[in-house]
C-alpha cells in the first residue's frame, strides 16, 4: 500500500547483510583486499545511526503527520547518557579523571552522576529518560492540540533551551567542551579497531530493528490509525478514536528510538557536545526524511545514508560547501519532488496522495 | 426496541445559545428530532446549521442550553470522541476520508466494537464481524468494486458515499449530514438521494443540512427552516414552501 514493499526488502536484506559482514570483513578479513577498515567501519556506524534516527522521525512525521524540528534533543540526550556511563566508568574503573572535573576544579563529581559507572543502569536510562521526556511533552502538547507549524517550532525551541542549557559549564555536563575523553565501553577500549567494528555492527543492528518494528507497525492496524491521524485527525475524533493515544504511543517510541541512535553515536564519534541540540542538527534529520521521501520508512533510510555520505565525502575537501549544498537539495524537495526521491520511482503514490 | 423507538427524540436540544464573542449565532433554540424520520434543516447562510452540528458533536461548547442524545445522555459533558462512540455520526461538508487508505481500510477503521479503549479495538481488528461489516457497507454505498484502491483517487461524489459508509459502520443513532450533495451531478445526486433513503431506520434519525431544496424535498420526511438562529418553520416540505415567513426570509432570496 505504501508503495516500496520490494525496496523495503533490499534495504532490510542490505543492512542485515552489513551486520553479518561487517563483523567478518572488520574482523579476520580485515587487512584482505575486501576488508573492511577500522575507519570505514566507523564511518559505516555513524552513517547507521543517522538511518535510525531518520526511521524514529519518519514514524512520526512520515506516518502520523508530526513534524519535530527536535529530534537532536533525543539524539542528544542518548549521547550524554551514554557519555556519562563512560566517564562515571574511566573515573572509578581505570582512575582517568574526567576534563569537566579538572575544568570545574571539582573533586567529586555531582550527585545526579551516580551509579552511571553501572553500564545497565545507564541502559535503562537511555530508554526511560527520553520516553518520559517525549511522554510529558507529547501529553501536554497533543491534548492541547498543538500541531503543525506550531508544533514544530516549539519542539525546535525546545531543543534550543537544552543546548544554552548544555552550554553552561556549571551543570555538569561539560558545557561548552562536552565531554571526550572515554576509556572504554563494555571493557572495549576505545580507539581499537575491534571496538570501531562492534559499534559500527551494533548500530547497524540497530537500525535493522528499527526499520523491521517500524515497518510491522506501519503495516498493522496501529499503522492505519496513525495515517488516519495524518489524513484528517478530526475524522478519527468523530469515529470515536482520541487521536492523542496513537500520537503519543508513535511519538514516545521515536523519541526512544532517537536516543538509542544518539547513544550509538556518542561513542562512534569520541564526543558529545552541546552542537547536537542546534537547529541546524535537527533541521538536517528532517532533511534526510524529506529527501528521502516521507511515510515509507525505505526513504528515511536512503535519504540518511545518501544525505550523511555527501556530508562526509565533501567535508574531506570542502567543508564550506555544505550548508549550500544542503539548501540546494532543500529546494530539490521542495520545488519539485514533494515526496522526496519517491517521486521518482513511484508516480501512483503521488497520484494517491493528491487525487480528487 | 425499534418500536419502542419509533417516534421518540433521538436529539433534543433545548434553550440552545451560542455566542462567538460579541456574535450571535443562535440566541435560544430549542430543537427535537426524532428516531425513524429524516429530517432536513434548511436556512439561508449564517442561519446557524452548522453551528447547530458542531453543538451536537461537541465542536462547539455552547454558553446555554440542554442537548441529549437519546433523552437522557448529556452530550455536553463528552468529548468529541465520547459524543460519537454515544452514537453521533457526522458527515463534514467536505469530503473527509483517509485519503491514504483503501476503500476498505477506512471503513474498517470507523467500526468500533470495543469502544472502551483503542488498545483493545487495534486487539480484535480479525474479529470476523469487522469484515462482515465492510462487505455489507461495501455493498449498501455500492463501492464494492473500490474496495482496495485508495480513497485518495476517488471521485468526488464516491468520497462522499465512502464517508457515509463509514458513518454507517457506526450504526449511529443520529446520522448528520452537512450538505452531502453540494458540488455532485445530478447523477451523483439522485444516488446520494437513494442512500440517504436507505440509511432511513426505525433506531436511527438522520439530519440533513441542505442548499438543494429539490434535494430536502426528495428525502426529507420533515424539515426546520432556521433563520438567524431561529427555527421559523416545523413541518413537512411542502407546507414550508407555501408559509409566508419562510418564503420571506429563505425563498424570496433566491
Amino acid at each position: 500500500m505504501m508503495g516500496g514493499g520490494m525496496l523495503f526488502r533490499v534495504i532490510a536484506l542490505s543492512l542485515a547483510a552489513l551486520t553479518i559482514a561487517l563483523p567478518i570483513l572488520g574482523g579476520p578479513l580485515a587487512g584482505s583486499g575486501i576488508g573492511i577498515s577500522p575507519y570505514l567501519a566507523n564511518i559505516i556506524g555513524q552513517i547507521a545511526t543517522f538511518a535510525l534516527l531518520a526511521i524514529a522521525l519518519d514514524l512520526i512525521w512520515g506516518f502520523a503527520g508530526v513534524l519535530s524540528l527536535g529530534h537532536g534533543l533525543f539524539f542528544a540526550l542518548g549521547g550524554y547518557l551514554i557519555a556519562m556511563h563512560m566517564l562515571k566508568d574511566g573515573y572509578v574503573n581505570a582512575g582517568v579523571v574526567p576534563d569537566l572535573m579538572t575544568f570545574m576544579g571539582w573533586t567529586e563529581l555531582p550527585g545526579y552522576w551516580a551509579f552511571f559507572e553501572s553500564f545497565p543502569y545507564a541502559a535503562v536510562l537511555i530508554l526511560v529518560l527520553p520516553g518520559l521526556l517525549a511522554f510529558a511533552y507529547g501529553w501536554i502538547s497533543f491534548r492541547s492540540r498543538v500541531s503543525g507549524v506550531s508544533f514544530a517550532i516549539i519542539t525546535q525551541a525546545l531543543t534550543y533551551v537544552a543546548m544554552l542549557l548544555m552550554f553552561r559549564n556549571d551543570t555538569g555536563f561539560g558545557g561548552n567542551n562536552g565531554m571526550t575523553g572515554f576509556v572504554s565501553l563494555l571493557g572495549m577500549p576505545m580507539g581499537a579497531p575491534s571496538t570501531a567494528v562492534w559499534l559500527a555492527t551494533a548500530s547497524t543492528a540497530a537500525a535493522l530493528g528499527a526499520f523491521l518494528l517500524c515497518g510491522r507497525l506501519v503495516r498493522s492496524p496501529f499503522g492505519r490509525m496513525l495515517i488516519a491521524v495524518r489524513d484528517d485527525e478530526a475524522r478519527l475524533r468523530f469515529l470515536g478514536y482520541d487521536p492523542v493515544w496513537p500520537k503519543l504511543a508513535a511519538w514516545t517510541l521515536s523519541g526512544v528510538m532517537a536516543a538509542i541512535a544518539g547513544a550509538l553515536y556518542a561513542p562512534q564519534v569520541g564526543i558529545i557536545n552541546p552542537r547536537l541540540l542546534s537547529p541546524e542538527v535537527s533541521i538536517e534529520i528532517a532533511v534526510w526524511v524529506a529527501l528521502g521521501g516521507r511515510g515509507t520508512l525505505s526513504g528515511a533510510v536512503i535519504g540518511a545514508v545518501v544525505i550523511s555520505a555527501l556530508k562526509f565525502w565533501l567535508t574531506g575537501f570542502a567543508p564550506d560547501l555544505w550548508p549550500f549544498i544542503l539548501s540546494l537539495l532543500v529546494l530539490i524537495v521542495v520545488v519539485g519532488l514533494p515526496n522526496g526521491l519517491t517521486d521518482l520511482r513511484l508516480p501512483k503514490l503521488k497520484g494517491a496522495r493528491h487525487g480528487g | 426496541m425499534a418500536a419502542e423507538m419509533r417516534g421518540a427524540h433521538a436529539i433534543q436540544v433545548e434553550g440552545l445559545r451560542v455566542t462567538f464573542g460579541d456574535f450571535v449565532a443562535i440566541p435560544n433554540l430549542t430543537f427535537t428530532a426524532s428516531y425513524g424520520e429524516i429530517h432536513g434543516v434548511i436556512g439561508p447562510n449564517g442561519a446557524g446549521k452548522t453551528t447547530l452540528l458542531d453543538v451536537i458533536t461537541g465542536k462547539t461548547r455552547p454558553k446555554e442550553g440542554t442537548v441529549l442524545l437519546d433523552g437522557k445522555i448529556d452530550l455536553r459533558r463528552l468529548s468529541e470522541p465520547q459524543i460519537a462512540l454515544a452514537g453521533v455520526g457526522r458527515k463534514f461538508q467536505k469530503p473527509s476520508v483517509f485519503e491514504a487508505l483503501s476503500v476498505r481500510e477506512n471503513l474498517e477503521l470507523a467500526l468500533r466494537l470495543r469502544a472502551g479503549s483503542i488498545l483493545s479495538e487495534l486487539r480484535g481488528w480479525t474479529d470476523p464481524r469487522r469484515a462482515a461489516r465492510v462487505a455489507e457497507v461495501l455493498g449498501e454505498t455500492g463501492l464494492t468494486d473500490r474496495a482496495d484502491a485508495p480513497a485518495g483517487i476517488l471521485a468526488h461524489g464516491q468520497k462522499q458515499w465512502l464517508e457515509i459508509g463509514m458513518l454507517l459502520m457506526q450504526r449511529p443513532k443520529l446520522l448528520m449530514l452537512d450538505e452531502p450533495v453540494a458540488g455532485m451531478t445530478d447523477s451523483e445526486t439522485s444516488h446520494t438521494a437513494d442512500l440517504v433513503r436507505r440509511l432511513r431506520a426505525p433506531d436511527r434519525a438522520i439530519l440533513v443540512i441542505e442548499h438543494d431544496m429539490a434535494f430536502v424535498e426528495e428525502i426529507a420526511t420533515r424539515v426546520t427552516v432556521l433563520h438567524e438562529g431561529t427555527p421559523i418553520f416545523a413541518g413537512a416540505m411542502a407546507d414550508a414552501r407555501t408559509d409566508a415567513r419562510v418564503r420571506d426570509v429563505y425563498l424570496g432570496r433566491h
